[in-house]
């Protein structure tokens, strides 16, 4: 490789981008820092608190309990999403005039606003009024989601699902679309079975874009707030509390700043080290 | 292994063709012998990958039936019919080693382990793959994943024929010629019927013992290279292949002669009276065409050197007709005449050679 260039000057172009990163993450992130070390009773007056904070909300039942709740919420949501999403891209169309059809009416649930398809599901399964809801008494089962945290769950879960699936069909689908006909044609030439197919052909080419995927909706619902805010406000009891639903009940509800700060952080940690390893474990065998 | 027949087959991809042009295959019944190596010659466009996918069976014809021997595979799908196919661009399972790319076909149709190791470890030989077959075939250069997926059709015994859709298009130039040769010594060695697409003469000619010429969904003509360039059946072989292309000249035909720009061009054999309505054109190719004492009076427009011998562009009214002159030869340069030979002079009638 040839020698290289050292030139101070163009620290100077990558200067706009420190600022930009300074304004939109390091500095809104280091008050949430300065909030978490510290101990106020209003007036601007703080004390020094120093790891406190921290060790409370990491030995707190409370904490536990969310985190538990987020963990399997997330782990849920992503077992059904992904195989589901995979399989419904793969009975797309591959061409033709339905692929237009397919596609608007598979990127419509991603174009509702969140709190809308909060308010839309809460008033959908209401048991006695909303058409889901009605419609499961009807069958015989005693459902009410204001009540039973089972039901609450199932309703949660089927909001997120109806929601978000699109968004992995629609990645699998693109992921689908760039394998050339030749390895279809190929592979019936080479007697391979349809599971052949998808695990040879099909499933090493979305790969990449599956990652993303599961990447995109890992964070996301491992952050959701407003939609099962909206549709159970994190009850019956605590059933439906999830992690950043916690934070804003202690943060503005109980105006804890401190712990509030030292669980931003936990969370933004935990978001970040299971992003890693999931990326990690999914690039791993990418360069052999 | 069974020669491989089409019979009065012709293909649309439209669900109601009605044109002629709606036909992607034209009505075509041709034969391929066991054991050839063919190469199916035509520009973009012309049916060649149409063709291929038929006898493959990767796709149904509207009309006519396919024969291996003397059984109809018309409706047998690809994995049954006993046929190997390469495609233009290289296709390997990513995921796999070599060596499981080689023994997919094997596995997928139920050999045992120990007859799929002996088959893949004798192809991997053959295609000097045997010092790579742990990799993964993902990390292998074009011509080597090349190589996998001919060696996916040389590893099944069954195989009767093994089709090429254009197989070098991405393989660099000088693996090329390394790529074709071994290619050419694989047909002698295992005798399995060879039909290999192009749009590249050369490697039409120096791969095939046949090639047969497509145009328009057409075949015009099957033949040895020789076959095709000393006897053209259609302007358009003549055009196609040599480079130069053929010379195609119109004329008119007066007492078994073709007369071009008012002057008998002699040929060897007189030419059946011809209906009219025609469009008659005399076809010499530019190796055949002298300058002579006295004959068709030309000028001389352009002269490119091409090596040993250069392309003599000439003239003659609006007619350009070229010519080929040997290396040193003097050109004349005021009233030049040139003759053709009357052994390689043909007319044709609306495209079709008649004498």
């Amino acid at each position: 490789m040839a020698t290289k260039t050292y030139n101070p000057k163009a620290w100077l172009f990558v200067l706009p981008v420190v600022i930009l990163v300074a304004f939109n993450a390091l500095i809104p992130l280091m008050t949430v820092v300065n909030y978490s070390v510290q101990e106020t009773f209003g007036d601007n007056v703080f004390f020094w608190e120093g790891v406190g904070w921290f060790e409370q909300v990491l030995h707190s039942e409370r904490f536990h309990a969310s985190l538990l709740r987020q963990l399997s919420f997330t782990g849920i949501i992503l077992a059904i999403e992904v195989p589901l999403g995979v399989a419904i891209a793969l009975t797309m169309p591959r061409r033709g005039p339905w692929v237009s059809v397919c596609l608007v009416f598979m990127a419509m649930p991603l174009l509702i606003p969140w709190n809308v398809v909060g308010a839309t599901w809460n008033i959908f399964a209401l048991p006695d009024i909303g058409l889901l809801g009605r419609g499961i008494n009807a069958m015989g089962i005693d459902y009410n989601f204001t009540q039973q945290p089972l039901a609450a769950w199932f309703t949660t879960i089927l909001m997120d699902v109806w929601h978000w699936t699109s968004l992995v069909v629609l990645l699998a689908y693109a992921g689908l679309r760039s394998i050339p006909d030749a390895y279809y044609q190929a592979a019936k030439i080479d007697g391979a079975s349809g599971w052949a197919v998808f695990r040879h052909i099909q499933l090493p080419k979305m790969k990449r874009v599956l990652t993303i995927a599961i990447l995109l909706r890992f964070m996301d619902s491992f952050m959701i707030y407003t939609e099962p805010f909206v549709l159970t406000g994190g009850g019956p009891g605590n059933t439906t509390t999830f992690l950043s639903i916690d934070l804003v009940k202690i943060a503005l509800g109980q105006f804890d700043l401190g712990p509030a700060a030292a669980m931003s952080l936990i969370y933004f940690m935990i978001v970040l080290l299971l992003s890693w390893i999931f990326y990690t474990l999914m690039m791993r065998n990418e360069d052999q | 292994m069974s020669k491989i027949s089409l019979k009065n087959m012709r293909h649309s991809y439209l669900a109601n063709p009605a044109a002629d042009a709606d036909w992607a295959l034209k009505t075509m019944s041709v034969d391929w012998s066991d054991g050839g190596a063919y190469a199916l010659l035509g520009p973009s466009g012309c049916g060649k990958t149409t063709l291929l996918n038929i006898i493959s069976g990767l796709l149904a014809p509207t009309e006519g039936t396919v024969w291996f021997g003397d059984k109809d595979v018309t409706n047998v799908p690809p994995d049954r019919r006993n046929i190997a196919q390469v495609f233009q661009f290289p296709v390997v399972y990513d995921t796999m080693s070599v060596y499981d790319n080689l023994a997919f076909p094997l596995r997928n149709r139920g050999v045992s382990e120990d007859d799929v190791d002996r088959r893949v470890r004798e192809i991997a030989t053959m295609l000097e793959l045997d010092g790579m077959l742990t990799n993964r075939a993902s990390g292998l250069t074009a011509d080597g994943k090349q190589k996998i997926s001919l060696g996916r059709g040389l590893v099944r015994d069954d195989v009767s024929a093994i089709l090429f859709d254009e197989p070098l298009t991405v393989i660099d130039p000088h693996l090329k010629w390394v790529l074709r040769s071994k290619l050419k010594e694989l047909h002698q060695r295992v005798g399995t019927t060879m039909i290999y697409v192009t749009h590249d003469q050369t490697e039409a000619l120096t791969f095939a013992d046949q090639v047969v010429v497509m145009h328009e969904g057409t075949v015009v003509q099957i033949g040895t290279p020789v076959e095709l360039f000393e006897r053209p059946r259609h302007t358009f072989v003549g055009h196609f292949i040599g480079s130069p292309g053929m010379n195609v000249l119109p004329c008119e035909l007066e007492g078994g002669s073709p007369l071009f720009g008012g002057i008998t061009v002699p040929t060897s054999q007189p030419i059946a009276h011809r209906p009219g309505g025609e469009r008659l054109e005399i076809g010499v190719r530019p190796e055949f065409v002298t300058f002579a004492p006295e004959g068709i009076p030309v000028e001389i427009v352009r002269v490119s050197d091409a090596g040993r011998f250069s392309i003599v562009d000439t003239r003659h009214g609006d007619h350009s007709i070229k010519l080929l002159a040997p290396e040193g030869q003097e050109l004349p340069s005021e009233g030049a005449h040139i003759r053709f030979d009357p052994g390689h002079t043909q007319v044709y009638a609306d495209g079709w050679m008649v004498g």
